[in-house]
């Protein structure tokens, strides 16, 4: 496959390496060493994409992270992944690389129809035209025609890590600015980080070939990295770029080294934080603004240099420069040697360095200082450039490609982000660092320094007599010149507002290319300076970085630690369906069919007995001659007079008085108490103890031990519960004569496994809690299971358990309150009455706010149809039409297997003297009629959990 | 991302550890006002400088101890345990 646009020597590619790929269908070929973009540009493609909004034709604009037309799907083995800058895609073999935002083809767009009726779709079309009747009419086809790319159906080809590191001096950005900071820190001993974005390190070295040091910049590049790499202190990671800059010298890299492996592909997040960073992150150059600039074969007068002298690669046959400043002289005086003809060097400056002139005369290039371009012409590339001479004359000249610059912009990005303020410099025409809290510094173009040698000079960026609606600002979004006016005639001044309203600098380059324009122009329709105008924020990341590697291995099971039952295994070997439950794998019911399952579990307990694995519910010892009076302040409930081996409700509030967690709290001698909170909630509630017994009441002399894991528990629930344990060699006397509910007490078995029980019950059913070691789980399971054979013993899991607490109106901290209710709203105001004494939150139930008789309090409800279904989460409603609102809303309901009926739980406005009121339940559209009853539906005298 | 020095551990990465708001808050008794309380759980300080805090070693040895932290330079100027008084010039 001929590359038509390749020179036959020269530049960096290893020609003895040819690599094939693929663009659009159409294979072609390139070398080792190449970037997808400059394989593109030596095949002779001219368009590689359409633009996001009026599906202009794209081309190739730049050679690096500033690209904005040469954006593409590229499948590397990896299924297509979509936004790839081709400038900084390594080309590899078998690469396949497809335009986006094209249909029916690249060369043929329907929806280039947006171009031609551009006058209809101004910035912020949509705020003002689609308003009516109704937005909603219009978003589905403009959500459909919006976006740039096709997400991958998975991620699976890719695995993404993270690394961690810390470094004395982290340098950002390895051409000769980068190395020498490297080289001085190395030097002096320091760990050093070299930290560069492109394949190999160098930057300008690759292809400006001017001396650096009195040498040819590649010797120098040789000498000092085969310094840089025999020292030990100095690591160097390339196609890594620096993504965020954040406080206290935290840097994120993106790194892709191994990211294009055929194998085993792995993308790298690193956190690094660094003693001392420094910036040497070059600038970019910036494109001119003139009527059609976006045309393909525009490109940045330093992108062709580059591609010429480090690839070889010539941007087109007839080249003519529009440009404003001595570097992109010396720029596209490089062209020629490349073989490219330049016809003429287009200079906004009046005067222009005799040197320069020269130099560029004796290449055959025709200079006009004092011009300006007017407008580009061509269909699906450039051919003509309109011009006005310095005598104001209009002319054309003829051209396939145009090299523009419109002056340097030092890449301060990661600068500001690191909290670094920005001046704008009149002389250089740019912003550059001021002044920075954190350790770091910035050195070569990044700080404006452009040139090693010779002195900078830039004209003012001049507006163009082209209409503006043809003179484009962002290439990526669309926004031309005249959407820059449209945001001041409406008034937006602010360059934030600008942006967010025309969208300009909001593409997936992020303005590299277009905030200086935008800018200059914003400031001279306002009459400002750039100084006042100002710039955007800089965030993170500085380019898009794949969501993959930001979550790294965090994702699937791996998203967060899966916290196991000790018997998790027993459970699963008996059908359990897992679901997480407060950040624990539990069995949600046992079986497949879900609804049939839970059924037949609640219906067992009630009926005979069922076992529960309730081993994750929090459990926290509290040990210490102050114990007592320490857990009295803790909880509403009193807890001094507890007896020993009683088992007592407590509730705990927070401070505001808000209702936190509860469970039972159990007297295991006169010093020594075991708390038990819900499993979601057992590491909180321990931070909770600790923080008010180190920061409020230190002096009191006790010991918080969380043992949630020590201890596996097994609930043996139901009428039957009793007959079961009562097998088991060892158990203690249960009779309820010396038993009752409300008890504890510990005994050993006869294989001498220690135990502690309680009878407490969550179902509403004589029900007892057996603890063994952890490590007996599934032994115990598998001995009470096998006990409870005679009695027909089931499995029951969290589903119906909720549904049997529910029965029993048992409310649930969390599900049944949420952060506004009190222990008044749900029932308890009998505990708080009887309290003696200081406790968390105590004051707070004083406030007239907390005893407001029409606030949200928890009822009982049941649908008039026994059949209804009501979620949680509905609302009950009062009140027709405009004037119907929400009294409050459901917050656990049920078909209960027991009653035949459909019950709930709501907080309700005024919902205790509302008792026997019909109310109207509003569910997802449905509305649904109820009456309030009880909150406990179930055996509401206790006689079966007593019995 | 700050760095914390933890009087019993020393310094570690900000992760580990977890902020716990203003510290030498004192707790009232409940005879006081309605607005006394509001101050006490709500209407604390928000300074741009040093602020006196709270934080809980939780990834580490679980214990609680005072920092004086520069809201604006991220700066940590002393840290000192539960119970100590906050150094002169910070108070």
């Amino acid at each position: 496959m001929k590359q038509a646009f390749r020179n036959e020597q020269g530049g960096r590619i290893d020609r003895s390496k040819p690599l094939g790929f693929v663009f659009n269908g159409k294979a072609m070929q390139g070398y080792s060493g190449d970037t997808l973009a400059s394989a593109l540009l030596a095949n002779g493609v001219r368009i590689v994409s359409r633009s996001f909004k009026f599906h202009r034709p794209r081309g190739i604009v730049s050679a690096g992270v500033e690209e904005s037309g040469g954006i593409l799907a590229v499948d590397y083995g990896t299924g297509l992944q979509p936004i790839v800058r081709s400038t900084q895609m390594p080309l590899v073999d078998g690469l396949r690389a497809e335009s986006q935002n094209c249909f029916p083809s690249l060369g043929f767009d329907l929806l280039r129809v947006f171009d031609y009726t551009r006058s209809l779709w101004p910035a912020g079309f949509y705020n003002k035209i689609f308003k009516w009747p109704d937005w909603h009419a219009f978003e589905w086809a403009i959500r459909r025609s919006a976006g740039l790319g096709r997400l991958p159906d998975s991620m699976s080809h890719a695995r993404f890590c993270h690394m961690n590191a810390h470094c004395d001096v982290l340098v950002v950005g390895a051409g000769p600015a980068g190395l020498s900071a490297a080289l001085q820190a190395a030097r002096a001993g320091d760990d050093v980080m070299l930290v560069e974005q492109d394949n190999e390190p160098g930057s300008s070295l690759l292809h400006d070939l001017s001396e650096i040091d009195g040498q040819p910049p590649a010797a120098w590049l040789a000498g000092t990295l085969a310094e840089l790499r025999g020292a030990d202190n100095v690591k160097i990671l390339t196609l890594a770029t620096v993504a965020g800059y954040y406080d206290c010298n935290v840097v994120t890299i993106h790194d892709r080294v191994a990211a294009y492996r055929r194998d085993d592909p792995i993308e790298i997040f690193w956190k690094v934080r660094a003693g001392r960073v420094v910036l040497a992150t070059g600038a970019i150059e910036q494109p001119i603004m003139f009527g059609n600039n976006d045309l393909p074969g525009i490109m940045l007068a330093g992108a062709m240099r580059q591609y010429a002298n480090r690839y070889s690669v010539r941007c087109g046959g007839r080249i003519v420069a529009v440009v404003n400043n001595d570097l992109a002289w010396q720029s596209v005086a490089a062209l020629p040697e490349s073989g490219m003809e330049v016809a003429a060097i287009i200079d906004s400056r009046d005067s222009i360095d005799d040197a320069l002139a020269d130099q560029a005369r004796q290449h055959g290039i025709d200079v006009y200082p004092g011009a300006a371009p007017i407008a580009a012409s061509g269909s699906n590339g450039v051919r003509k450039l309109q011009y006005r001479d310095r005598e104001g004359r209009s002319r054309t000249i003829e051209c396939d490609a145009i090299a523009v610059s419109g002056g340097m912009s030092p890449t301060v990005h990661l600068y500001s982000q690191a909290g670094g303020r920005l001046r704008y410099d009149e002389q250089l025409a740019c912003f550059l660092p001021r002044e920075c809290r954190q350790e770091v510094t910035v050195t070569g173009a990044a700080n404006g320094e452009f040139a090693t040698a010779r002195t900078y000079h830039i004209g003012p960026r001049k507006p163009s007599a082209a209409k503006t609606s043809c003179q484009w600002v962002d290439f990526l979004h669309d926004v031309t010149a005249s959407d820059i006016e449209l945001a001041c005639r409406e008034n937006l001044r602010s360059v934030e507002h600008v942006k967010r309203y025309t969208t300009t600098g909001m593409a997936a380059d992020q303005g590299k290319t277009s905030n200086l324009n935008t800018l200059t122009l914003l400031g001279d329709l306002t009459g400002r300076s750039l100084g006042e105008v100002g710039t955007t924020t800089f965030r993170p990341m500085f380019m898009p970085v794949t969501m993959g590697t930001i979550a790294g291995v965090r994702r699937g099971a791996f998203y967060t630690a899966a916290k196991r039952l000790p018997a998790h295994d027993w459970h699963a070997a008996k059908g359990a369906e897992f679901e997480d439950s407060g950040g624990w794998d539990r069995p949600a019911w046992y079986g497949k069919d879900r609804a049939a399952c839970i059924r037949r579990e609640t219906l067992l307990v009630r009926e005979s007995v069922g076992l529960f694995d309730a081993s994750s519910l929090g459990k926290i010892e509290v040990k210490g001659p102050d114990a007592a009076e320490f857990l009295n302040r803790i909880y509403v409930n009193t807890v001094p007079n507890l007896k020993q081996g009683k088992v007592r409700y407590g509730l705990m509030l927070n401070e505001n008085g808000i209702m936190l967690d509860d469970g039972v709290f159990i007297r295991l001698a006169d010093d020594h108490f075991l708390i038990n909170t819900t499993s979601g909630n057992a590491d909180g509630i321990a931070g909770w103890l600790e923080e008010w017994h180190q920061g409020e009441w230190p002096g009191m002399d006790l010991v918080i031990s969380p043992v949630t894991s020590q201890w596996a528990v097994v609930t043996v629930a139901g009428p039957k519960s009793r007959d079961v344990l009562r097998t088991l060699p060892g158990m203690i006397e249960l009779s309820t004569k010396q038993f009752p509910h409300m008890s504890f007490a510990s005994g050993v078995f006869d294989d001498g496994t220690p135990y502690r029980i309680q009878r407490v019950s969550f179902t509403g059913e004589m029900s007892y809690e057996l603890s063994v070691p952890a490590n007996c789980a599934t032994a115990y399971f598998e001995r009470v299971w096998a006990a409870g054979q005679v009695h027909s013993i089931g499995l029951f899991g969290v589903e119906s358990l909720m549904i049997l607490r529910l029965e029993k109106g048992f409310l649930h901290v969390g599900g049944d309150t949420d952060t506004t209710s009190n222990p008044f709203d749900a029932g308890f105001r009998k505990i708080v009455a009887s309290k003696q004494g200081d406790f968390i939150g105590v004051r707070s139930l004083q406030r007239a706010e907390d005893k407001r008789g029409d606030r949200r309090q928890l009822i009982g409800f049941e649908t008039n149809d026994k059949d209804a279904t009501v979620s949680a989460g509905a609302h009950i409603v009062t009140g027709h039409g405009v004037t119907q609102r929400s009294e409050g809303f459901v917050t656990s309901a049920c078909l209960s297997p027991t009653l035949g009926k459909t019950i709930g739980l709501a907080l309700l406005e005024r919902g205790f003297e509302r008792q026997g009121e019909t109310i109207t339940l509003y569910d997802e559209g449905r509305l649904t009629t109820g009456r309030i009853v009880d909150a406990c539906f179930y055996d509401p005298r206790g006689e079966r959990m007593r019995g | 991302m700050l760095r914390i020095a933890c009087p019993h551990c020393g310094t570690r990465d900000e992760v580990e550890f977890r902020c716990g708001g203003d510290a030498h808050i004192e707790r009232p008794g409940s005879e006081v006002s309605d607005a006394v309380w509001a101050d006490y759980l709500f209407n604390h300080d928000n300074p741009k400088g040093v602020i006196l805090e709270r934080w809980c070693h939780v990834f580490g040895c679980g214990q609680w101890f005072n920092v004086a932290r520069d809201t604006l330079t991220h700066e940590i100027h002393a840290v000192y345990r539960m119970g100590e008084p906050a150094p002169e010039r910070y108070r």
